[in-house]
């Protein structure tokens, strides 16, 4: 049994059915993240832990208890909103405090827990402010030390930093975290952004549509999507349509040109399957320098470290490819190329 | 061409001022008038003397402070509730507040006696009769204002981060809700008093000796006095008036978390 079950969820709303016998189990200790795209059911779900909203069939279990029918208020549960959630008419150091306060410890206590957790977050100088002094940031980290400020059994963070810009984004994640791992706290967070997820999590749910596509660690998700909206929700992948031909050797037929994918090794020749790439495995040479997947360069954008390739196929479809920006150099837009890729860096799975 | 604007900007605004200043002049000017050329404060003395004075002014103070309880002790939690739960329903808890205004009065009073034909005589009997109109009477104007007031915090968020931390009904009304549209209550409170302290028809109507219903006595008895009391209770309705501004902009401020998410 494992610390927070969430069995067989189903939810509608009207028509539309939110969540679909949604199963999970976090182990104690654990940072796991919801992650999937706008209406696919996450919130919700962080919403039914959270007691806000009643699941029409499933149960929710922490530490082997039923808690599915118990209001919000007395699961202990600590929630952080994507914004706007401190209470405006109190100052940051109240707004911390209004768990304690709910709970009736006395003042002293009160007191030293709250300079604790703001030591904690780092905003001591920021006590005294209220929520319209605060940047989003701050406000962000406030409402985070009230939720810790109550020992919660389980920390909710919906899209927590949403709201925000992306250096704050990326500096914040990192810090709740520090803190999450500090304190063994166990946390469900929700995300849209898949960089987020995988940047924070020890394990992450992929939903889409009310359904859990995959759970896993970060790597195991983006190097081994078992699902063709996984593969393409998770960072950028190529898409390639093709056919088994051979299944001792591993070969697939993508519109008359061979693909050499060890993992298409053991499938029926005739089975129709989706052979996925990420950009950062495809290399490319000019024409002329072996055999491959013959295109034209027809967009080129920088990104930094490396240049975001779109190579339009001979065959039709197209390509990404991600080179050091260095090799970049030498290629330009409207050149005609090969591109090849690692026969064990592709995936596969059955249409 | 700017020194005209400028004429005509001074001259409209002088005129704004002397429409709504001269009857109020006169009107203090008769009050202290004691004959051709002479001043005095007698009949503002003569009001306040008058026990039928102080008598119907408390009955409507206390009128007007058992409306606001009531009316603010039954319309914060619904419209509260509406904004929180039932979101899709407050075109119709919009068009129903404002129905007493559709209703004139002299309308809903015999419609109030016929409904409370028969109630018990300590109800029926006592001026605490008119408070059950008065209630409806008030309804739009403080719905009106608790609505503008919750529509400026975000109510769902906070009344979830407060269940979250622990907060029952209770605590999450009374802690989080109400200081958030204190300003939002204050000026409904105080709306409620104006109306209350200038309502004839229905006290006239019951026959309750109501401090309106003193003051048209006055005016058909008495002139200077009459004067007198009009200038007494404009002061009052002022004074709600500038506690209203007031109270806006002293909390108003706090209200709107200026900054947003960053």
């Amino acid at each position: 049994m494992a610390y927070l079950e969430i069995v067989g969820i189903r939810k509608t709303f009207g028509e539309v059915v939110a969540l679909d016998e949604v199963t999970l189990s976090i182990e104690r200790g654990e940072f796991f993240t919801l992650l999937g795209p706008s209406g696919c059911g996450k919130t919700t779900l962080l919403r039914i832990v959270a007691g806000f909203e009643t699941p029409d069939r499933g149960s929710v279990q922490l530490e082997g208890e039923e808690i599915t029918e118990v209001p919000p208020n007395r699961r202990n549960m600590g929630m952080v909103f994507q914004a706007y959630s401190l209470f405006p008419n109190m100052t940051a150091e109240e707004n911390v405090e209004f768990g304690l306060r709910v709970r009736g410890w006395p003042a002293a206590e009160r007191a030293r827990r709250v300079a604790e957790l703001f030591d904690l977050i780092g905003l001591s100088a920021a006590r005294k402010r209220y929520p319209f002094q605060l940047s989003g940031g701050e406000q962000q980290r406030v409402a985070l030390a009230r939720a810790l400020a109550i020992e919660p059994k389980v920390l909710l963070l919906d899209e927590p930093l949403s709201a925000l810009d992306a250096k704050i984004r990326v500096q914040l994640r990192e810090e709740i975290r520090a803190i999450q791992k500090r304190l063994g706290i166990t946390t469900l967070y929700v995300t849209h952004d898949q960089e987020e997820a995988m940047a924070i999590s020890d394990r992450v749910a992929v939903l889409s549509h009310g359904r859990i596509e995959q759970i896993g660690p970060p790597a195991e998700i983006y190097e081994n999507p078992l699902t063709p909206f996984v593969a393409s929700f998770v960072g950028t992948m190529n898409r390639l349509e093709g056919t088994v031909q051979d299944g001792r050797e591993g070969l697939v037929n993508y519109r008359g040109i061979q693909l050499r994918v060890n993992a298409a090794r053991g499938r029926d020749p005739g089975t129709r399957v989706f052979v996925f790439i990420r950009p950062e495995v495809v290399e490319v040479r000019l024409v002329g320098e072996g055999d491959g997947l013959k295109g034209r360069i027809f967009s080129q954008s920088f990104m930094g470290p490396v240049t975001r390739l779109r190579i339009a196929l001979d065959q039709g479809g197209e390509l990404i490819a991600d080179i050091p920006s260095a090799r970049a150099k030498a290629l330009t837009m409207g050149m005609e190329v090969i591109a090849t890729f690692p026969p064990d860096a592709a995936g596969i799975l059955n249409i | 061409m700017r020194r005209g604007r400028s004429f005509w900007g001074s001259f409209w605004l002088l005129l704004g001022v002397l429409y709504f200043t001269v009857p109020l002049l006169a009107t203090a000017e008769f009050s202290l008038r004691a004959g051709p050329g002479r001043y005095t404060f007698s009949s503002y003395l003569t009001i306040l003397e008058d026990p039928q004075f102080r008598a119907s002014f408390q009955l409507s103070l206390g009128l007007a402070l058992e409306t606001i309880v009531l009316t603010l002790a039954l319309l914060v939690p619904t419209a509260y509730w509406v904004h929180l739960r039932l979101p899709r329903l407050r075109p119709v808890v919009d068009f129903l507040s404002i129905l007493p205004f559709v209703v004139p009065p002299i309308v809903l009073v015999v419609g109030l006696l016929a409904v409370y034909r028969g109630a018990p005589e300590f109800f029926i009997g006592t001026p605490q009769v008119l408070v059950a109109g008065y209630v409806i009477l008030t309804m739009p104007y403080v719905y009106r204002s608790l609505d503008v007031g919750l529509r400026a915090v975000d109510i769902r968020t906070l009344t979830e981060a407060a269940q979250s931390l622990g907060a029952n009904w209770r605590q999450v009304l009374l802690w989080v809700i109400l200081p958030n549209i204190r300003a939002a209550v204050l000026s409904g409170g105080l709306l409620t008093l104006t109306i209350v302290m200038g309502e004839f028809t229905m006290a006239n109507v019951m026959l309750f000796y109501t401090f309106p219903v003193y003051m048209n006595y006055i005016g058909e008895t008495h002139a200077t006095p009459a004067a007198a009391l009009t200038l007494i209770s404009f002061t009052i309705t002022w004074a709600a008036m500038l506690g209203i501004l007031f109270l806006e902009r002293q909390l108003g401020g706090r209200q709107v978390q200026i900054g947003g998410a960053r």
